[in-house]
């Protein structure tokens, strides 16, 4: 792996941690298993699954994603930016074509149009990638996941371990394994 | 979704067997692929060779003639261009649409659309000549003595199509995360390697999916406008000269109609095949070459809407030079062409209206590639013709006629195409593997009442 400069590595590569992992086959033990834990208090769990399913996002009370105000704030920098260009150029080397004004907005629309699109679409993916990539690496994963199993991560201590390993079971987890 | 069988029936489509399918079709590939792939790459050697050509002797090896100075190679962009929009239709337009059908086809269709516009965007510059001064057409106050003119549709052209190439990247890229790494926890040795990398950490955790989600939903809304903008522009560097035959208001919808009509053609055209080599026959099903269908149907009838409307209006308007672009058109030395296109495009499509055509996948492709040769003559008709029918006293002037060295780089850019889509059906997951399995319902350990 590459090396990264300290505060990026204390945000991208946190120790590992510890707490159990419980390999579900169906969607409906999944959703059971998190509500028995957010009943038990817990809070900072991950859950994973091969495709995004609302039952989830639901059972877990997640708020909304923040990266659509990024979004905007690129859409409406990206506008401003076409509007600069094109106006502050056309006032640079000042060239009259059809009696129209220098600085003729309709046509400069188009190109306002353009940088809206463009830096809303950057923007909103640049933060969007740096918000999925924390936490990378850090807790147990399995390869299934991406197939056809749901997971359930949850961090806990040696003194709770037996506690959350048979909430899990319970709840009818196919798998359970500590790390 | 009616038909969803109840969950608790094993049914062969399941998310194992949708992984193990897709993921099966980055394993080694067979001879054919192989000619395929040998097949693009010569005629990309013949496009590249035509290029070393036209570098050393100059753009008079092409069919240029007075008055016709925008010919096949302007043509052969707007025709890739409009290729690319049904890409982004596809995967952007349906996705907001909620089309559940889309899943299956669209990673191919935007797949599409980033190597159309990558070809498409060769043109412009085998077009100015001098590619060594490509970097003229980037606007910045300059000390080049250049006036970067911002009323010109070229330039409104240059922004529609760099931010149409970006963003379209940037979506095929981001839909591809979540399957690359469902690829990348199958795979072993050197794939295993690429794909970790190409991945960027995907787990699949509700974290990951939370902003995820969020961040294509938005992306797609942001695509949509940007789909129907791009092809706008593109007839505007037409419809805001004065050209008769240009010159006209109707050019904007028609280009986007136009460009999604032949878009499916082309998505049906590379999904054929695919489907057969890659034994994808359960996921990509006769029903979603239907619905292609449909929408080369409807797209297609607006295209034969235009045409009638064109000319309706040009004999409606009562303006003399109009009309004799119009019946130039027509009847003039160019009318094989305007045929073919009305043919093609115009009453090609009516076909569509029966199912027994809609869901015969052979004749499907047959008219398909119809579909894409009518488009391209559409293309060809309106840049050429019109502008050969100008100088309205005289038509016999009009001896353009494309050369060898057209042909060339025309050749050259369906090898270009075909060799990156080839590379990638065969690198990267060419069907969507978590989207797939987003219709399918999910498994639960008892029956429940709400399907899906």
């Amino acid at each position: 792996m590459m090396a990264l400069p300290k505060p990026l590595h204390d945000l991208f590569r946190p120790p590992p941690t510890p707490g159990v992992l419980a390999v579900f086959s169906h969607l409906d033990t999944t959703l059971a298993a998190i509500k028995r834990l957010r009943a038990a208090g817990h809070t900072d769990f991950t859950v994973y699954s091969p495709i995004p399913r609302h039952e989830i996002e639901d059972a877990l009370g997640q708020p909304v994603s923040p990266v659509r105000a990024f979004t905007l704030v690129g859409g409406i920098a990206g506008c401003a930016i076409g509007a600069w260009i094109t106006l502050w150029m056309s006032a640079d080397w000042p060239i009259v074509v059809g009696g129209k004004p220098v600085g003729s907005i309709p046509p400069y629309v188009v190109i306002m149009f353009e940088m809206t699109i463009l830096f809303g679409a950057i923007l909103g993916i640049l933060f969007n990638s740096l918000f999925a990539a924390r936490r990378l690496g850090t807790i147990l994963y399995d390869p299934r996941f991406t197939n056809d199993r749901f997971g359930i991560f949850v961090p806990a201590g040696s003194d709770k371990v037996a506690k959350v390993e048979s909430l899990l079971r319970e709840a009818g987890a196919e798998e359970v394994r500590r790390g | 979704m009616a038909e969803t069988p109840p969950p608790t029936t094993p049914t062969r489509v399941t998310y194992d067997y949708v992984t193990r399918t897709i993921a099966r079709t980055l394993s080694t590939p067979s001879r054919g692929y192989f000619l395929l792939l040998g097949a693009a790459v010569a005629l990309l050697a013949i496009g590249i060779v035509t290029l070393l050509y036209l570098l050393r002797y100059g753009l008079g090896l092409a069919g240029y003639s007075h008055p016709v100075y925008w010919a096949v190679f302007i043509t052969c962009f707007v025709f890739w261009v409009g290729i690319a929009h049904s890409g982004t239709l596809i995967s952007a337009i349906l996705f907001l649409f909620r089309s559940g059908w889309r899943t299956a086809v669209y990673r191919t269709a935007e797949a599409m659309t980033v190597f159309a516009v990558m070809t498409a965007g060769l043109f412009p510059l085998i077009h100015i000549g001098r590619q060594w001064y490509f970097y003229w057409l980037i606007p910045y106050p300059n000390e080049r003595g250049l006036w970067p003119n911002f009323k010109s549709p070229l330039i409104w052209d240059e922004f529609a199509i760099g931010t149409y190439f970006t963003v379209s990247t940037v979506f095929l890229i981001m839909g591809l995360i979540p399957d690359i790494a469902a690829v990348r926890d199958l795979a072993t040795g050197w794939r295993k390697k690429l794909y970790a990398l190409t991945s960027i950490g995907w787990t699949g955790s509700n974290e990951q999916w939370r902003h995820y989600s969020r961040g294509y939903l938005y992306l797609a809304a942001l695509a949509t406008p940007l789909v129907l903008s791009v092809h706008s522009v593109v007839s505007w560097d037409f419809a805001m000269a004065l050209v008769p035959g240009w010159h006209a208001t109707i050019f904007a919808p028609y280009f986007v109609a136009g460009a999604i009509y032949s878009g499916c053609g082309m998505v049906i055209t590379l999904l054929t095949p695919i489907r057969t080599l890659f034994g994808l026959e359960e996921i990509i099903t006769v029903k979603h070459f239907e619905n292609l269908a449909k929408l080369c149907l409807l797209t297609g009838s607006i295209v034969g809407y235009a045409y009638v409307c064109e000319y309706f209006m040009a004999w409606y308007s009562g303006n003399p030079t109009e009309r004799a672009a119009f019946w130039y058109r027509a009847f003039g030395p160019y009318w094989w062409a305007s045929w073919t296109m009305i043919i093609c495009n115009g009453f090609l499509p009516l076909l569509l209206w029966v199912k027994k055509i809609r869901t015969n996948i052979t004749a499907l492709f047959v008219i398909s590639i119809f579909v894409n040769i009518g488009m391209w003559f559409e293309r060809y008709v309106i840049i050429v013709v019109s502008l050969a029918g100008e100088p309205f006293t005289k038509w016999a002037n009009a001896v353009y006629n494309p050369t060898w060295a057209d042909w060339g780089i025309m050749a050259g850019s369906f090898g270009w195409f075909f060799m990156w889509f080839l590379l990638f059906v065969k690198n990267f997951p060419a069907v969507s593997i978590s989207e797939v399995k987003e219709v399918l319902p999910p498994p639960r350990s008892k029956p429940s009442k709400v399907h899906v």
